[in-house]
């Protein structure tokens, strides 16, 4: 292996990244509005632009190392993050663009018509954010150390500079086509060496190997509480998806409901190709790395398994090509990641000085070192698992507030906070337990690893009970609102006065916000 | 010049024109009608999402039960490949895309629907 080509290919996509990030954001501020920008592109380009910024570090990486390590049951993986958005599109797609919210708090302060509600909401984004750009920086130091051997903190610390430098000047998520131009670019960077490595082995012949007969690996439902334990995966993963931050921020450049629905529909479709993928270097890797699962590296099978497979410059083109697409990966989710976050959390929570550049800056700073403090004390889970956890939390606290704030005109602002708090807080302790390494003996044990399942309809309950408790306090506009979320945009009711174009997106915090 | 024909057709539309307001209004005032026209909107969505959210049960939501309950499931092989390989790694996915397009489909139809009930078109 020439640490070279690796080395060439990682430097590259950073620098790109950066330059985009830096220079093309002046670009796409002079020649056309932000909004004017994304609402003419179809629903193809922004569904291409969805999933660019939603395939990550856990679905370049980590969905095959799973799927290597552990087989059958880890297939649910890949397929919890593309249902996701089915249970998206039939539940919120439409009314959340109609809704006109551009992030999560946005949408609690509209429909709650309570600041309190927002900023609590500011604070589960950040936290949903945190542990989501934890995996991303694991991801980073494992790509770094397989390139060129330098060690894990490095690639962590490389990411978190750009992405900092990034998101200091601008953000580079506000150009749509960036984000659609990523989707192809890491669909290409699997999808070209899974093929060239399928081939190889087809030629070789090499169809039988003990490594493929074990039956643990090849049957699904292994271990002690399988049942439970996948299906609050499921849960986590479809009803997670709805309730990241970077997520809804992309469904506001749909022109309206319909094209919101459309371009679901799209990005299902381009993230049930890319997710064939994963599954061919999990297998392959069995036959040709199965060195990895031994040292407990199984996260890398990505990156080595063309120098396992091939040998020569060849080997070496596609790990860097691999090696590029997963530093890709890393900093289209976590720039866009880190500038929803930053932006909701200087706008809400840290908001104290006259200056809010300062504040947009202190929050990034914060969200960044963070998440490297988290990952420094934390055990090295698997990237995927770790990314599962995140979508654990989103979905104990966002897909409840969405659901009943969508279709049920009894939730209050008391009642959404009561169980944003529960659920968001019982569902982060057992995340925390989780990320410590620590399994606790008996039944708790798979309640912590996987607490999607009672966590989530905890905090559906709560929400329902508290709200029933407080339904003198139900918001004054309530029925306006629900008119706004679910009439199709050209009927010419009256929608109330909440204006999303008033509202500056994140990233802009040189500007203050004035929703009301 | 204003021939009798074009005069009648100004007259209907002024009278369609009318009833769109009517209709809006009812909407924007929050009378019983209106909310009764929002309320079946809501329903007739929210049926539609119960639908596909059952058939995604019934699909992908079952598999892990049944793998359980019937654990030959688990050993079956279908040319060559795994049976819940076949199913997880490839089969899932055209039928999410299936749910989808069936999805957009009629929710497409339920909002059109509307429309031609409050905002009716000109004839």
């Amino acid at each position: 292996m020439i640490p070279a080509v690796g080395l060439t290919a990682v430097l590259a996509v950073s620098l790109l990244t950066l330059g985009i990030g830096v220079f093309g954001v002046r670009v796409a501020r002079t020649t056309s509005d932000f909004y004017v920008a994304s609402r003419s592109v179809g629903p193809v380009v922004n569904a291409s632009a969805i999933s660019g910024e939603y395939l990550s570090a856990a679905s370049f990486l980590g969905a095959a190392g799973l799927i290597l390590a552990h087989g059958a049951d880890a297939l649910w993986y890949p397929v919890g993050w593309t249902a996701g958005y089915l249970v998206l599109l039939v539940l919120v797609a439409a009314p959340l663009r109609r809704s006109g919210a551009y992030t999560l708090s946005d949408f609690a302060e509209l429909r709650l018509e309570s600041r309190a509600a927002r900023k609590v909401s500011s604070v589960v984004v950040a936290l949903i954010g945190v542990l989501y750009l934890l995996p991303q920086f694991q991801g980073a130091g494992i790509t770094l150390r397989t390139l060129v051997g330098a060690p894990s903190w490095t690639g962590s610390v490389l990411v978190a500079g750009v992405v900092l430098v990034i998101v200091l000047s601008g953000g580079m998520r506000s150009i749509t086509v960036t984000q659609a131009f990523q989707y192809w670019l890491k669909l290409t960077a699997l999808i070209v060496p899974a093929a060239v490595l399928l081939v190889h082995w087809h030629r070789e012949g090499r169809t039988t190997s003990q490594e493929l007969r074990v039956s643990d690996w090849v049957e699904p439902m292994q271990g002690e509480h399988a049942t439970y334990l996948i299906y609050s995966l499921i849960l986590a993963t479809f009803l997670g998806t709805m309730g990241l931050p970077h997520v809804v921020a992309r469904f506001y450049t749909n022109v309206d409901g319909r094209a919101a629905r459309r371009t679901t529909l799209g990005v299902l479709g381009l993230l049930s190709a890319f997710y064939l993928i994963p599954t061919v270097y999990g297998v392959l890797g069995r036959l040709y790395s199965f060195h990895l699962v031994a040292d407990g590296r199984t996260d890398a099978v990505v990156l080595e398994l063309p120098s396992d497979v091939l040998h020569g410059f060849g080997a070496d083109l596609l790990t860097g090509l691999l090696g590029a697409g997963a530093f890709a990966a890393f900093l289209s989710t976590s720039s866009g990641l880190a500038v929803s976050v930053a932006g909701v959390l200087s706008q809400d929570v840290l908001r104290g000085g006259s200056d809010p550049v300062r504040d947009f800056r202190r929050a990034t700073a914060l969200v960044v070192s963070l998440t490297l403090v988290l990952l420094a004390v934390s055990s090295g889970v698997p990237v995927a698992r770790a990314v599962e956890l995140a979508f654990a939390v989103a979905a104990s606290t966002f897909c409840p507030l969405l659901l009943l704030g969508i279709w049920w005109r009894g939730l209050t602002a008391p009642g959404a906070i009561a169980g944003l708090v529960v659920g968001g807080g019982a569902c982060t302790a057992a995340v925390v337990v989780a990320l410590a390494g620590y399994e606790a003996p008996g039944l708790a044990g798979p309640l912590l690893a996987q607490p999607a399942a009672w966590t989530m309809p905890l905090s559906l309950f709560v929400m329902i009970g508290v709200s029933l408790a407080t339904a003198g306090r139900r918001p004054a506009s309530v029925m306006r609102t629900m008119v706004r979320l679910h009439t199709p945009e050209h009927l010419d009711v009256d929608r109330g006065t909440f204006d999303p174009e008033r509202t500056v997106h994140p990233g802009e915090s040189t500007a203050r916000r004035d929703l009301r | 010049m204003t021939t009798p024909s074009d005069r009648v057709r100004v007259q209907r539309r002024r009278s369609a024109a009318a009833d769109v307001a009517a209709m809006s209004q009812e909407i924007d005032s929050q009378s019983m009608l209106g909310e009764a026209l929002l309320r079946s909107l809501m329903r007739a969505q929210l049926r539609l999402a119960a639908v596909v959210l059952a058939l995604l049960a019934m699909t992908l939501g079952s598999l892990p039960l049944l793998f359980d309950v019937v654990p030959q499931i688990r050993r079956l092989h279908v040319f060559g490949i795994p049976l819940p390989w076949l199913l997880l790694g490839v089969l899932v996915y055209p039928v999410l895309l299936g749910l989808g397009w069936f999805y957009v489909r009629y929710a497409e139809r339920i909002d059109a629907g509307f429309v031609r009930l409050v905002d009716r078109p000109e004839k």
